[in-house]
């Protein structure tokens, strides 16, 4: 499948606290964060920053508080100005666009999901669902008929007359969440949005995203600081520091080469051995010979997937990509030293 | 007075009584405009309230009372305003209501305004604070003799007097309703799109309600305690006995008055009161 950028930041830049071209000069020339908040009392809260987010996939960024992660999630629909760099949407680089044209596309193109919910306690659920559309001058009828579809995609229609504060957490949020829908936009930006809630209730608001995301794929950008939820909705994974991001990957990636210590210490108490494939439990020393002997697995194959199959067999697993090429042989001991590996690794660092 | 402040080295005083005789001998015609629109809002005002006969008044309120409150105010509003019957203060009583009314009514035109823009600007704030601690705290014999220059004696003054005491809290607490309106909430407005006025028409002052109807509830207050010291420029209504009731030493007179002043404040302030509730009362209501 071919895919396209969605969104490319590139070297995005946001210093709080006034003398930023000051800042900007410092950071250019080679200044650490720390010596320029002793130095001018700004603070850099994200520092020459760039990815690119590919059209319908979700690229959930990852960090802990004071990251920046909350910031840049921001500048990506301008409710904060970036001090330099470029957001390229679609195409067009948004920071350059005036406040009329912001509005439009805001209303046209995105829309966002908060962690405390923001539902506006003054209108029922349904007024509340449809909030975006009427901003946007939508007529009555069309805005209602379109938040009771999606209420009702999320089970919420019977609940359409009641206000927020007699919802629980997890339902308010999914009202958050259809008050997003129902514009219909390109983008959805969610931030922390599922993390005041209750883990089991949770892991329900991410089933229901990523069912939505199979009835429709939709660019969504997510912040998070639960790994578990990031490696369980992520297409991609960002993990940002200190305002930088440390490195972009795809679950298995990161799991499997952590940038830095940083990036490790988020796995300290998540078992990563539940997320191998196939092609890293590859036996580094055997010779790959294309041997018609034996079952073959995709690369991609799951961990138990490739346990069932080594099981009574005796023959080393080929793991063939979609070509038939042989990348290489899975054995019983090869398996064993990836999972001992892994999980010696999170016991250590307990 | 005069005569002290001209041997100071900083003659303030001497300042404004300056600009008060600057003001009164070119803005004649200004003070006049708005001491005549004024008068005729305030006259119509009390020309409705008096035109309402005693019982259909007291069952508006009593009505009110017990669709906001429940029996048991309702109850209380017909022993209250059973006793200012029966004490004979009813149509200074509406006076004074109608007074009340009237300067609540300019208070919240002003205060409401520029509530919001205190919440949306720094400077107005900044500048606006300091003003507002003036207006409540300067004595407010200190500015009834001024308004009685520029408007003459009668209810005109008295009104404008009122409104500066009653004007800072629609103020305050219309700013502080706005201010507190949640970070994520008006952020929520932004990213789907809020113009400026949306913002303001559909997040911010719908959640500020309630705060702002608690600065409804307080102008009422101040403005009720105000226009009784008003009638000191003859604003008339249950400021009059009670002014009478000072001159003549009348303990008793004044006591009666006083107690309608009292009962009055009481009924406006738990109705008022009842419309600033909280949302989840409000839809309860609703629903």
């Amino acid at each position: 499948m071919k895919q396209s950028a969605k969104i490319v930041v590139k070297n995005l830049y946001k210093v709080f606290g006034g003398k930023s071209s000051e800042v900007m000069d410092m950071l250019r020339a080679g200044e650490k964060k720390d010596a320029i908040f002793q130095k001018t009392g700004s603070v850099v809260g994200v520092n020459d920053v760039s990815f690119s987010v590919q059209e319908g996939e979700i690229f959930v960024l990852m960090g802990l508080s004071g990251s920046g992660k909350s910031t840049l999630i921001r500048l990506i629909n301008r409710l904060m100005d970036p001090t330099d760099g470029q957001i390229i949407l679609d195409g067009k680089d948004i920071t350059r666009l005036n406040h009329k044209q912001l509005v439009d596309l805001r209303r046209r193109d995105m829309s966002m999901v908060f962690q405390s919910f923001a539902l506006m306690p003054h209108r029922s659920v349904l007024d509340n669902a449809a909030f975006g559309l009427e901003i946007a001058g939508v007529d009555r009828k069309t805005r209602e008929a379109r938040a009771m579809e999606v209420l009702e995609q999320v089970g919420l229609a019977q609940f359409s007359a009641k206000y927020p504060h007699q919802l629980s957490g997890g339902m308010q949020q999914r009202v958050g969440l259809v008050r997003a829908l129902a514009v219909n936009p390109s983008l959805m930006l969610m931030d922390e949005a599922f993390s005041a809630l209750d883990p089991l209730k949770r892991t329900e608001m991410q089933d229901i995203l990523l069912q939505l995301q199979r009835e429709h794929r939709r660019t969504i950008f997510f912040v998070s600081h639960d790994l578990e939820e990031a490696l369980r909705i992520g297409t991609r994974i960002a993990i940002m520091e200190g305002g930088r991001l440390v490195q972009v990957g795809t679950p298995q990636e990161i799991i499997e080469k952590p940038a830095d210590d940083y990036v490790r210490d988020f796995f300290k108490s998540v078992d990563t051995s539940r997320y191998l494939q196939a092609k890293d439990l590859i036996e580094a020393g055997l010779p790959v010979h294309a041997s018609a002997l034996g079952q073959h697995v995709p690369p991609s194959c799951s961990l138990p997937d490739v346990l069932q199959r080594l099981l009574g067999q005796t023959e080393p697993l080929q793991v063939r990509d979609a070509n038939g090429e042989c990348l290489g042989l899975i054995t019983p001991s090869s398996v064993l030293t990836k999972i001992s590996q892994h999980r010696l690794q999170t016991t250590a660092s307990h | 007075m005069a005569d002290a402040s001209t041997q100071d080295m900083l003659p303030i005083g001497d300042w404004v009584n300056e600009i008060i005789h600057f003001m009164l001998d070119h803005n004649a015609g200004a003070f006049d405009a708005i001491g005549n629109s004024i008068d005729w809002f305030a006259n119509m005002v009390e020309f409705v309230l008096l035109g309402i006969p005693p019982l259909i008044m007291g069952g508006i309120f009593v009505a009110v009372g017990l669709w906001r409150l429940g029996w048991k105010f309702a109850v209380f509003v017909v022993a209250a305003l059973g006793l200012i019957w029966a004490t004979g203060f009813w149509s200074q009583t509406i006076a004074t209501l109608a007074l009340t009314l009237s300067a609540t009514c300019v208070s919240l035109v002003l205060g409401v305004p520029v509530g919001i823009w205190c919440a949306r600007n720094k400077i107005v704030n900044t500048v606006v604070r300091p003003v507002l601690d003036f207006m409540q705290t300067m004595p407010a014999f200190v500015y009834l003799i001024p308004a009685a220059m520029f408007f003459g004696l009668g209810r005109v003054p008295g009104i404008l007097a009122t409104v500066v005491f009653a004007v800072p809290p629609a103020v305050r607490l219309t700013n502080l309703g706005i201010r507190q309106v949640n970070k994520e909430q008006v952020e929520a407005g932004h990213a789907f799109g809020c113009t400026s006025w949306q913002l303001l028409f559909k997040v911010q002052l719908p959640i500020a309600l309630p705060s702002i109807m608690a600065g409804v509830n307080q102008t009422i207050m101040m403005a009720l305690s105000m226009v009784i010291i008003a009638s000191m420029v003859g604003a008339g209504g249950l400021g009059n006995d009670v002014l009478a009731s000072i001159q003549r030493l009348d303990v008793g007179l004044g006591f009666e008055s006083g107690l309608a002043v009292v009962l009055l404040a009481i009924i406006l302030d738990r109705i008022t009161e009842s419309f600033g509730a909280s949302p989840s009362a409000r839809s309860e209501q609703g629903s």
